[in-house]
């Protein structure tokens, strides 16, 4: 496999080429040595594609939680206050906010009125006022989000860092998003492409009872569990390993047939995975066993606004802790809000305001968020102008995300928009910069963090991308 | 938020609506009545002296001062705005519109140059411009801003926007196969096309793939099942006899002609159609009526209908002629593609929620057909291909002339009801829903109108109370919403039986509104700012020669079907075609299947499109005779290989080295379960769970619902009868990648990732099924060998090597156990555990679910 080789940082010996030497000589010993060797790798965990990796520099992060705020919110009715949207409302077609803004804690960041919780929490948090992106169109914009290019199928963001840096837990896949939306772009804003299939994220997602209904039939919201299958009922552990011993031998001897097929290769790679899941999960996504204190600050319980993204950020808080590298969670309503602003980003806010403070303060209590990386981000902002009358349309030349903990200046406001928001104007931050940055706080350079594929070193950032220094802590 | 019982405010707006029907129903003051004029009132003619006004005062400031930032031809548009254009400087850029005629003070032409808003003043970093001039402006806006400049690129502010030579607008054109190096490998015209390109970058093709490779890879491809054993042993013997082009012909034939491929290839269409049995978003109702298209699609492609033909009764089955009741109903069928969209059944405003079912008509319907959407049109130009407010607003009007039958009813859950599409009685269509006794119809009838009439005493209530008088009678709230839900849920279930309650033959689809309109530009979208009415159009970019003119008396639906369907017209064969390509290839000729646009990919064999097109066209538009040309081709039977130094230079395959690995669609992997197992149905159940069980009501309280099987699953008729409901799949289909039903879906997702390995490790449905085929087996066979024999055969349509059958017989009989304890000759009802987890791991292998 000479011309798929691995860059540098990643040791020689991967599982493709162990089959590849090892399957070479087929036959039943053949295979019993195989499964023999399996058997020591797992237990160490050394020569899984999935084993931990060195950085290329001391990492200031060790995972990262990605709030993903899908459809573009209003950074100017958030956190990007414009004083002129009310002075100019007349004469230049602008809509000022329907929110109030005051200033927040020590550092004096301005925070909306439809987010009060979170405005507790301004000194932990690091805004970056100056985004901005190529396409105000959602499917593009989200893309390139989540993968630095809308025109090319190219591995995610999470991808990239499981691959970058190896899992800290092999009984658990490194990359988890709860419920992503199918739409703009679907599986490949968390997929793999090129990279071997264990790097894509695993989506897990449940289904949820209307809380109206759960109160009134007395039922959780979530009355199943967001993952099914996770126990054979009528195989013991020693039985169901022998079976998959058996099915990595086949799969075995169909990859040495064929000499080169990713399909094959994730397949032994996903239900080896899938085994070793099998006792951690389920009391993984099992939340009963978390206090009523503990569900009362993420604002979880039937009928509440707050439960379901409740429930995935205390969910994101158990799989940060027990080592997924990269956990990404999408907003359980949209931002997209063309119509109605007012109402509508009041009920997205509501939806979400708590979750986040509380997982703020959980990994805070926890001593986790020094090196758990929390970014909140959107696929673009929005206009400043009306738009009709209630809403406002995309707007990817300026707009703000944020960060918080693992190795970013907390309380620091970093960039801007003109004076109403329309365009970065100072200290302006492209994705690509995002993304070279995210990296380099997890201990990667984004430059050397490449993929050989088909003769080419590829790389998150392409030829783009600047690890923003000054917002480094 | 998910609560269909809201707070106060909610409330209110339900009262407004109680004012006004809350049927979905007739297209409503969103659009107006066209008159004679309605062409001309887009831009009423300009006096000369005005236009003579501009020439010599207004266009040269223009050119000399702004066309530097703000033209097509500078290649900049900052702020997003143009004013090269009448319609660029009156659209304007991010601030709004640069002109508004008659109104100097609200055009940002005039507030930037006097410099009144110290924001934006213009031209930037020099001084202004002198007092003359910037009266001449405005009193140029003051007149109407009269403004010659008609032609219009279109704005393009982030990419460079395509014109009229893009590619993808030109009619296709014939060209000679090209020269080959050599001429003893194509087996169909397309063949030399492959080569040529293979032999100009120095590659071969592949050799053909062994003939049960081959074989698996034709059944997979056509009707979506692996082939029986004994199929396999025919095709060996036919080539023997015939040859390997004689065999592979009477194999496709035969394969084409089975009722199968309708079931296969009738899936990819509602893939692109986004069929789906329920309306998704928040309130996700279901639709109990669905599958009735679902149905018609299959069985339209097993007659071969031909695809102008089969778009045509899908877009204005409705205005079809018909000869008998049976033919009506299969053409009103039809028209569900149309109705089947996503829905917000919770939408406050029914305003808003026509102008957005108008506007999921048009994504779908371009998106799937022209593989272009027009719907970013709605707000604004499209920012990258050449689709204008105008053409959004053309097509608009012929849907806003058209109404939608949807047919859910108002409950708690659902504040929109939508008629269903009734069906003609004598049609002989099979109705899954109950009849209801005389009396109960009588009695529900009767409570109806008691509720009418107190409607009318609250309409009274409300008027007075706007005009500030005592009302006679005085309601709550409560009452309004009672009445609104009662009324609702009744009419509902009375628009499914007859007077004396028979159940009736219902549908979804569309019918001609009751008025014929044209629909008013919107600007920025916005249903509260209704512009000037466009006429009834097709898109300018794609007119043809000589244009097809749209009736006054009819929505031009017929019309707009006529209009794709033209040979002329230079996408939808293309588009069709390329699906067709991709699916049997692994990537379209077009790799982004659904995007024939500036931001989609270019053609990797742009001759070789054309001439299958020309082909298709010319073959009366036969997808199955397409389908035959690319499976007979040499190009698809070639091995699937992986060779280094090709791979170096062309990963993606784009060039069509070898036939592509592809991991089956999540159907083909269940059905050839059962199809191992010996246990799959063919038959075709009447509906869904959706049409038998669930009926109508929201899909969040059907976890509730004890006799659905939890993974929405419990059958063993084919996979693509699985109830499709928005944002709850079945899990098998969920897992391996179905098509999101709410989108126009040409190319579906391949994951791979550990809960799909979970499922067949652990799910009750694979355990049965290997269970089934361990059975199966044992009625094959008294003897290890020959079961895991059989077993290769049914799974991988292929035998054992060596190795592989020590293997498993070490794994059925573990060394040191006697064989008579797992080799059973009993054909009991029991099969040996060890041989049902053998036949479980053949399930689990990627040779099972891949096919090379």
């Amino acid at each position: 496999m000479s011309d798929l080789s691995l860059p540098a940082h990643r040791p020689a010996v991967t599982r493709r080429t162990l089959l590849k030497s090892t399957a070479s000589g087929f036959g039943y010993l053949a295979f019993a040595s195989l499964a023999q060797q399996a058997a020591a790798r797992d237990a160490t965990g050394k020569a899984s594609q999935l084993a931990a990796q060195a950085t290329h520099f001391p990492a200031r992060a060790k995972r990262v939680i990605f709030l993903c705020m899908n459809g573009g919110p209003s950074h100017i009715d958030l956190f990007d206050y414009k004083p002129a949207l009310e002075r100019d409302a007349a004469k230049a077609n602008v809509m000022p906010s329907p929110f109030r803004f005051s200033r927040h804690g020590e550092s004096g960041a301005w925070v909306s009125e439809v987010l009060p919780k979170l405005a507790e929490q301004a000194d932990e948090l690091c805004f970056l006022h100056g985004m901005h992106t190529d396409i105000p169109n959602h499917s593009q914009a989200f893309l390139q989000m989540h993968t630095g290019s809308f025109q090319f199928v190219r591995p995610s963001l999470g991808a990239w860092s499981l691959y970058g840096l190896g899992t800290e837990n092999t009984n658990l896949p490194g990359f988890i998003t709860l419920n992503p939306p199918a739409d703009n772009g679907g599986a490949r804003n968390y997929g793999s492409a090129f990279l071997p299939a264990i790097f894509q994220g695993t989506k897990i997602g449940t289904n949820q009872i209307p809380g109206f209904y759960a109160a009134l039939l007395g039922v959780d919201q979530e009355p199943g569990p967001p993952l099914k299958n996770i126990k054979n009922p009528n195989l013991t552990t020693a039985e169901q390993r022998a079976q998959l011993d058996l099915i990595r031998d086949l799969n075995s001897q169909k990859l040495r047939r064929d000499v080169f097929n990713p399909e094959i290769e994730g397949a032994i790679e996903s239900f080896e995975l899938a085994f070793r899941m099998q006792d951690e999960i389920p009391q993984l996504l099992d939340l009963s066993a978390e206090s009523e204190t503990m569900l009362q600050l993420y604002g979880i319980g039937s009928g509440l606004a707050t439960d379901r993204f409740g429930r995935q950020c205390l969910l994101a808080r158990r799989l940060a802790e027990a080592g997924v590298r990269f956990i990404e969670l999408t907003s359980p309503i949209g931002w997209d809000h063309h119509f109605l602003l007012k109402d509508k980003l009041a009920e997205s806010c509501l939806a979400t305001d708590q979750p986040i403070a509380a997982l703020l303060t959980d990994l805070k209590q926890r001593g986790m968020l020094d090196d758990t990386l929390v970014v909140w981000a959107g696929e673009f902002g929005r206009t400043p102008f009306a738009q009709s009358g209630t809403g406002r349309d995309h707007n990817n030349k300026g707009y703000t995300i944020w960060m918080a903990g693992g190795g970013v200046k907390p309380g620091l406001s970093f960039g801007a928009t003109d004076e109403h928001g329309t365009k970065a104007v100072e200290n302006p931050v492209h994705i690509h910069d995002w993304h070279a940055t995210q990296l380099h706080l997890l201990g990667l350079d984004h430059k050397r963090l490449t993929f050989n594929y088909a003769g080419r070193d590829f790389r998150l950032t392409d030829v783009y991308g600047d690890v923003v220094h000054e917002i480094l802590a | 938020m998910r609560s269909p019982l809201r707070p106060i405010a909610l409330i209110m707006t339900l009262v407004a609506c109680c004012a006004s029907p809350a049927r979905a129903a007739e297209p409503t003051d969103q659009a107006a009545e066209p008159t004679d004029q309605a062409a001309e009132q887009t831009e009423p003619a300009a006096s000369p002296a005005a236009l003579a006004f501009f020439e010599s005062k207004v266009r040269p400031v223009l050119v000399q001062h702004c066309y530097e930032c703000h033209s097509d031809e500078s290649g900049v548009a900052e702020g997003g705005l143009r004013v090269d254009t009448r319609t660029a400087i009156r659209t304007g850029g991010d601030r709004g519109p640069a002109v508004i005629p008659g109104d100097p003070q609200g055009s940002w032409l005039w507030i930037s140059l006097t410099h009144a808003d110290a924001d934006l003043q213009m031209p930037p970093k020099r001084p202004r411009l002198s007092d003359a001039v910037i009266a001449d402006l405005r009193t140029w806006i003051e007149m109407g801003a009269a403004d010659p400049r008609e032609e219009d690129p279109a704005a393009g502010p982030v990419l460079k926007q395509v014109d009229a030579s893009f590619w993808a607008y030109q009619p296709p054109r014939p060209t000679d196969p090209p020269a080959i190096a050599d001429p003893s490998w194509p087996k169909q015209p397309l063949d030399r096309f492959i080569l040529a390109k293979l032999e100009q970058q120095g590659l071969t093709p592949s050799p053909d793939a062994p003939p049960p490779l081959l074989l698996r890879r034709l059944h997979f491809d056509l009707v979506g099942l692996p082939p029986a054993p004994q199929r396999l042993a025919r095709f060996a013997e036919r080539i023997d006899a015939r040859g390997l082009d004689a065999a592979l012909a009477a194999e496709v034939d035969e394969l084409l002609a089975s009722p199968a491929f309708g079931e296969r290839w009738g899936r990819h269409w509602l893939d692109v159609a986004r069929y789906a049995e329920s309306s998704g978003t928040e309130a996700n109702i279901s639709f109990p009526y669905a599958w009735r298209y679902r149905d018609y699609v299959i069985d339209a492609t097993n007659q071969d209908v031909p695809f102008d033909r089969f778009l045509t009764e899908q877009l204005a089955g409705d205005l079809l002629p018909y000869t008998s009741p049976a033919e009506r109903s299969r053409l009103l069928i039809a028209t569900g593609f149309l109705a089947l969209g996503p829905k917000n059944l919770d939408a406050t405003d029914e305003r808003q929620f026509h102008a957005d079912l108008i506007d999921e008509q048009i994504d779908t319907v371009t998106r799937a057909v022209l593989a272009n959407s027009v719907a970013c049109a709605r707000c604004h130009d499209h920012k990258f291909d050449p689709f204008s407010m105008e053409d959004y607003y053309g097509l608009a009007g012929i849907f806003a002339s058209t109404k939608t039958y949807f047919g859910t009813a108002v409950s708690p859950a659902n504040r929109v009801g939508g008629d269903p599409l009734r069906l003609p009685d004598d049609a002989g269509e099979k109705v899954l829903h109950e009849s209801l006794p005389p009396q109960r119809v009588k009695a529900m009838q009767e409570q109806l109108a008691a509720l009418r009439a107190e409607k009318a005493e609250m309409d009274e209530a409300l008027k007075a109370m706007f005009a500030r008088q005592e009302p006679k009678k005085k309601f709550t709230l409560q009452d309004a919403l009672r009445n609104f839900w009662q009324s609702g849920g009744l009419e509902g279930q009375l628009e499914k039986v007859s007077d004396s309650g028979q159940a009736l033959p219902l549908a979804m689809g569309v019918l001609d509104g009751e008025r014929v309109v044209d629909a008013p530009l919107q600007e920025r979208g916005d249903i509260n700012r209704p512009g000037e009415l466009v006429s009834r159009a097709f898109p300018e970019m794609l007119r043809l020669e000589e244009p097809i003119p749209l009736p006054a008396g009819q929505s031009g639906r017929l019309e707009l079907a006529q209009w794709l369907t033209h040979p002329q017209h230079p996408l939808v064969s293309r588009v069709i075609v390329n699906r067709v390509w991709h699916q049997l290839l692994g990537a379209g000729i077009v790799a982004t299947v659904d995007n024939f646009g500036s931001t989609g990919e270019p053609p990797s064999h742009p001759e070789l499109l054309d001439d299958l097109t020309l082909r298709f066209m010319g073959d009366g538009w036969s997808i199955k005779r397409l389908v035959r040309s690319i499976v007979l081709s040499r190009s698809y039977r070639q091995a699937s290989d992986y060779r280094a130094d090709h791979f170096q230079q062309d990963p993606e395959n784009r060039l069509l080295w070898r036939a592509s690995k592809r991991r089956l669609q999540a159907e083909s992997i269940r059905d050839a379960m059962l199809v191992a197992s010996g246990e799959l149905d063919p038959t075709r159940p009447d509906g869904s769970l959706v049409g038998r069980v669930i009926g109508d009501r929201p899909i969040s309280l059907i976890g509730l619902d004890k006799r659905l099987p939890s993974d929405l699953d419990g059958s063993t008729t084919r996979s693509l009868y699985l109830p499709v409901i928005r944002d709850r799949l079945p899990d098998v289909l969920d897992l391996f990648d179905f098509a999101e039903p709410s989108l126009v879906t040409g190319s579906r997702e391949t994951t791979n990732v550990p809960i799909q390995a979970l499922y067949l490790l652990n799910s009750p449905f694979v355990q049965a099924r290997a269970d089934g085929l361990a059975r199966r087996l044992m009625l094959e066979s008294a003897e290890n060998p020959e079961r895991i024999r059989a077993a290769f055969q049914l799974c991988f349509s292929r035998e054992p090597d060596a190795e592989e059958l020590h293997r498993a017989l070490a794994f059925i009989t573990p060394p040191g156990q006697p064989e008579a304890a797992t080799a059973e000759t009993a054909t009991g009802d029991n099969a040996s555990p060890a041989l049902v987890r053998f036949c479980q791991a053949l399930l689990c292998t990627g040779e099972f679910r891949n096919l090379d």
